[in-house]
């Protein structure tokens, strides 16, 4: 029992010693950032593991921000080598890079995400505008030129050619970067346009917006459920329930795949993801990664990500991205602004 | 005047209280019915729409290692069968060729995986394009596609592939993690249990030690996942997402419950035999070693078991020191990347396809049916060797 209890003395110790030493090399990307862009780095990961002599990279989901404050912690096997993001860099982000010596950053624009306003496939097919849509989520809503509390709770009250439904918008929490880009797309954009003060982007409160968690599968599920509620989500997961759903027009432009693609459809996003120069030469394979991430294979009109719901970039746009991430363009704070 | 001691039967106020009983009686069962329910309606969910992951759809292909396929896996296979075949199940054919030169301008006949639309539409689950829905009928009736138990599930690990996704990696990082947490919180439970039950003076810095303990098991897990990013990989620079960090992590937290049940089992063990031993002119630490923990090793397993039984479903503390990642191959050693079983659940429930729905039931069933196990243990462990004074 003795020497039982000094050998496991030992090996514990031997644990905790070979923990400092074991990151000081590295043979394996490692890869943060969105959870938007996370399926579909984590198919190119996959692909890269199985058709070549590499180590799989490892992908994390940290969400946009958790990724680039990872990624501009500094240089060094300890900090991911890539990170990817569902919008771009913040100049902060940048100034944050460059302070902590992460000076040379190519950026990459892989394509495009939708975001839909969806319900179950029972209801008529509804054609929204932004305009709706704003009044819809609005905590406050401008009335005589006044801000009010959104007095709204059927759609036939915002505009008498919407149906007499209750209004019931099933979305992301604010944790979510489709949060975010709702946000962003479907209020901070248009809400000057309608009367709004500058910029406003607060959701209501009051119950007629459920924040239904980060799973989109449970917002599909539950608009599946519930004929009266609409559901905010990414346009994959539409494809993939195009059985039971449909999705609302916005401004007159169903989202489709060229639409998005195009940049018609109001409510659509780039995705990124960013490669830390220093760390090429260093960590195997990274040359490769990015390579077959931009390769049409991948995200070429036919490429593989098209069907996991990758909305592709227009040809000539692609191009000018692959050839900037080719020639390894460092990304300048002046892009960024 | 005599007065009636003894209510009969009739006595109405004997009547009320036998209602109240019976009443009382019919909620405990309505409780415990509808625990029963829920548990129930939980388990036929999950089995109903998770087994069938575990069988799935193979078709028997002949794969020609063509000129043509040294660049794209897909030539390998006949025109027809591109479609229907997993894309899984060729794409590596240019790296094994590179690999192995002889295997250039050979043929072969194989079992390979079907695309996970095609498995899906013969679990019902999806619907085909009709030419195609009639193209695979047309080989299931040939015999050429077959139904087999879908051992890759629990031989491979994660894949975004859905019909090649498996729990693998995920069992091999549980295992590790577990190892750890096991190897760090068990001696440093048992003897911190030891010395506070055994050895310790009863004053203010003992009971104060002991209520920080008990506060400790109640505190939530993601604290420790907190504390564990903090200490092990800023301070320590342990390797983010390794099962060493996770194992450290949840071994924190299992820490208090070990200590808990230890001093519980070491008190169970009655002071006569302690004060026999001294009696005989033994130490304390013959006392312990050879009476004490000997006698109470039952139960201190039994609250290792159960501690570590906990720690295996747990994922918040996880998610912060970077184990929900996509790791498609299993972790060669404790430093490596690596995921667990319910990070593993977490991350299908998030997948778009659909289906990914059958793999997260069946990692369900997976994680419950390893958790019945070592909860069934532990009550074996303490009905084998449990003693009663």
């Amino acid at each position: 029992m003795k020497t039982w209890k000094t050998s496991a003395l030992a090996v514990a110790a031997a644990v905790g010693m070979t923990a400092v030493t074991a990151v000081e090399a590295r043979d394996q990307i490692r890869i943060v950032g969105s959870s938007t862009v996370y399926p579909f780095a984590s198919y190119v990961v996959e692909e890269f593991g199985a058709t070549t002599n590499f180590q799989t990279p490892v992908i994390e989901s940290t969400g946009s921000g958790g990724g680039l404050r990872l990624f501009c912690e500094g240089v060094g096997v300890n900090t991911p080598d890539i990170t990817n993001a569902s919008r771009r860099m913040k100049p902060s982000e940048f100034d944050r890079c460059m302070d902590n010596g992460v000076t040379d950053v190519t950026e990459a624009m892989i394509g495009s995400d939708g975001i839909v306003i969806a319900q179950s496939a029972d209801n008529e097919k509804l054609d929204l505008t932004l305009e709706h849509i704003l009044l819809a989520v609005a905590a406050q809503v401008p009335q005589n030129g006044e801000m009010v509390d959104n007095p709204y709770t059927n759609w036939n009250q915002i505009d008498s050619s919407l149906p007499d439904r209750r209004i019931e918008i099933l979305g992301p929490p604010t944790t979510s970067g489709t949060r975010d880009a709702f946000e962003e797309l479907a209020m901070e954009k248009v809400s000057a346009k309608y009367g709004f003060p500058e910029e406003y982007t607060d959701i209501r409160a009051d119950g007629v917006y459920v924040d239904s968690g980060e799973n989109d599968n449970l917002i599909v599920q539950r608009i599946r459920e519930n004929k009266d509620a609409m559901g905010v989500f990414g346009y994959s997961f539409l494809t993939e329930n195009a059985d039971t759903l449909n999705a609302a027009s916005i401004d007159g432009v169903e989202p489709t795949v060229g639409n998005i693609s195009r940049g018609d459809y109001p409510v659509a996003r780039s995705l990124w993801f960013y490669i830390k120069e220093a760390h090429e030469g260093v960590v195997p394979g990274i040359d490769e990664y990015v390579s077959l991430f931009m390769d049409d294979i991948m995200i070429g009109e036919d490429g593989l990500l098209i069907d996991e719901g990758l909305i592709p970039l227009p040809a000539a746009e692609a191009a000018e991205w692959r050839d900037r991430v080719a020639n390894r363009v460092n990304v300048e704070r002046s892009d960024l602004e | 005047m005599q007065r009636r001691l003894t209510g009969s039967a009739n006595d109405p106020r004997i009547k009320a209280r036998y209602r109240g009983e019976r009443r009382f009686k019919a909620y405990t069962v309505t409780a415990l019915f509808v625990a029963f329910a829920i548990i129930v309606a939980f388990f036929t969910d999950i089995i109903s729409q998770g087994y069938s992951a575990f069988y799935r759809t193979e078709i028997n292909v002949t794969l020609d290692y063509n000129e043509r396929a040294e660049r794209i896996g897909r030539f390998a296979l006949a025109e027809d069968m591109r479609e229907i075949v997993s894309r899984g199940a060729v794409r590596s054919i240019p790296l094994d060729i590179r690999n192995n030169p002889e295997l250039a301008g050979t043929t072969r006949q194989e079992w390979v995986p079907t695309y996970s639309r095609v498995d899906q539409y013969f679990k019902g689950n999806e619907e085909l394009p009709p030419e195609m829905a009639a193209q695979v009928e047309e080989l299931k009736e040939a015999g050429v596609i077959r139904t087999t138990f879908n051992w890759a599930f629990f031989t491979s690990g994660d894949s975004k592939l859905p019909e090649l996704a498996g729990i693998f990696s995920a069992m091999v990082g549980s295992i590790f993690v577990l190892f750890v947490t096991l190897i760090f919180a068990f001696p440093i439970g048992v003897m911190s249990a030891i010395y506070l039950e055994e050895f310790a003076p009863d004053n203010k810095l003992t009971q104060l030690i002991e209520v920080n303990i008990n506060n400790l098991a109640a505190v939530p897990s993601i604290i420790f996942g907190l504390l564990g990013l903090a200490v092990f990989i800023n301070t320590f620079g342990a390797p983010r997402s390794s099962a060493v960090v996770g194992g450290l992590t949840l071994g924190l937290m299992t820490l208090p419950i070990i200590i808990i049940s230890t001093r519980a089992a070491l008190r169970a063990v009655p002071d006569p035999i302690r004060l026999g031993a001294f009696a005989m002119g033994c130490s304390r630490w013959q006392v312990v070693r050879d009476h004490v923990l000997p006698l109470s090793l039952p139960g201190i397993l039994t609250g290792t078991i159960i501690g570590l039984a906990q720690a295996m479903g747990e994922t918040a503390p996880l998610i912060i020191v970077g184990m929900i990642a996509y790791i498609p191959e299993a972790p060669g050693s404790i430093f490596e990347s690596a995921t667990v079983l319910p990070a593993q659940i977490f991350t299908w429930a998030s997948e778009p396809r659909k289906a990914f729905v059958e793999k997260t039931a069946a990692g369900i069933i997976v994680l419950l049916a390893v958790l019945l196990t070592l909860n069934a243990a532990a009550v074996f462990l303490r009905r084998k060797f449990e003693r009663r004074w």
